[in-house]
């Protein structure tokens, strides 16, 4: 066993038990908290496939950005914080049934299928600028890439029209 | 090295755990979360293939790199519609939030 694999499967522990807790903690701002370890532990998988640079826009995105704002929201909706009864609704061991069906089913497709036993190649020193360029290349990812800024751009501005006071109505 | 299979499973249980929390929790913005955890397994099975498939083309890091632009976007809507659910209902309970339902 290799190091490489130690801090993998301690990095998978962590993140999993940090997955768990969210579902499971009935107090919303410790779920956030959890959620962010979580997420940390998500950049450390980015980090082991070599991906450096998702694995900061992990970072600034999902922790910086994404954990905080629901954080906000969370206290700004904070009636529902004071509620230290059960938070899981009545199905939920339906819900488990189903989870464990879904996990069971993609461990069984997974261990059914050829996969490839180690990588086909090393990473290219320079695969941080070959994604810059492919992301504005015309015969690359241009388009993707201009249609997800348009949809960022139109659900920020719905997301200020919908969260908009209006004082005179 | 690491086999890939152990990048697909975690993957998996990340998946299923945040199905979970979506099936079962009350609160939206832990539904919320939940999505946000689904999403997340996926682009970690993305990564693992572009790295053990094609680590020399930027393809699977572009993929990811959309699939974050979505998921913020899905993040700026959803949360501002709780807010504003909130200001009607006093409640971000998804039982309470029944005006549509049948």
């Amino acid at each position: 066993m290799t190091a490489m694999q130690i801090i993998f499967l301690i990095t998978a522990v962590v993140t999993l038990f940090a997955a768990f807790r969210v579902v499971t903690t009935p107090n919303m701002i410790h779920a956030a908290l959890w959620l962010i370890v979580a997420l940390f532990g998500v950049a450390v998988f980015y980090l082991l496939l070599q991906a450096s640079f998702l694995a900061m826009a992990q970072i600034i995105v999902y922790i910086g950005a994404i954990a905080i704002l629901m954080m906000f929201v969370i206290m700004l909706t904070r009636r529902e914080m004071r509620d230290r009864g059960p938070q899981t609704g009545s199905q939920w061991p339906w819900a488990a049934v189903l989870s464990a069906l879904m996990f069971g089913g993609i461990v069984w497709m997974v261990n059914s299928t050829a996969l490839p036993a180690s990588p086909v190649a090393d990473v290219p020193e320079t695969s941080i600028a070959d994604l810059g360029r492919a992301l504005v290349n015309p015969n690359g990812f241009v388009i993707p890439f201009e249609v997800a800024s348009v949809l960022l751009l139109a659900a920020l501005i719905g997301a200020v029209f919908v969260a908009w006071t209006r004082r005179h109505s | 090295m690491i086999p890939i299979n152990w990048y697909l499973i975690v993957a998996a249980a990340l998946f299923a755990i945040g199905l979970f929390g979506v099936f079962s929790r009350k609160n939206a913005v832990a539904i919320l979360m939940g999505v946000e955890l689904m999403l997340n397994a996926v682009n970690i099975n993305l990564l693992a293939f572009w790295r053990y498939r094609a680590p020399t083309e930027p393809t699977g890091m572009a993929f990811a790199v959309i699939v974050f632009a979505v998921a913020a976007a899905e993040v700026a809507v959803g949360l501002a519609l709780f807010i504003a659910v909130y200001r009607r209902f006093n409640s971000v309970v998804a039982d309470d939030i029944n005006l549509m339902k049948w």
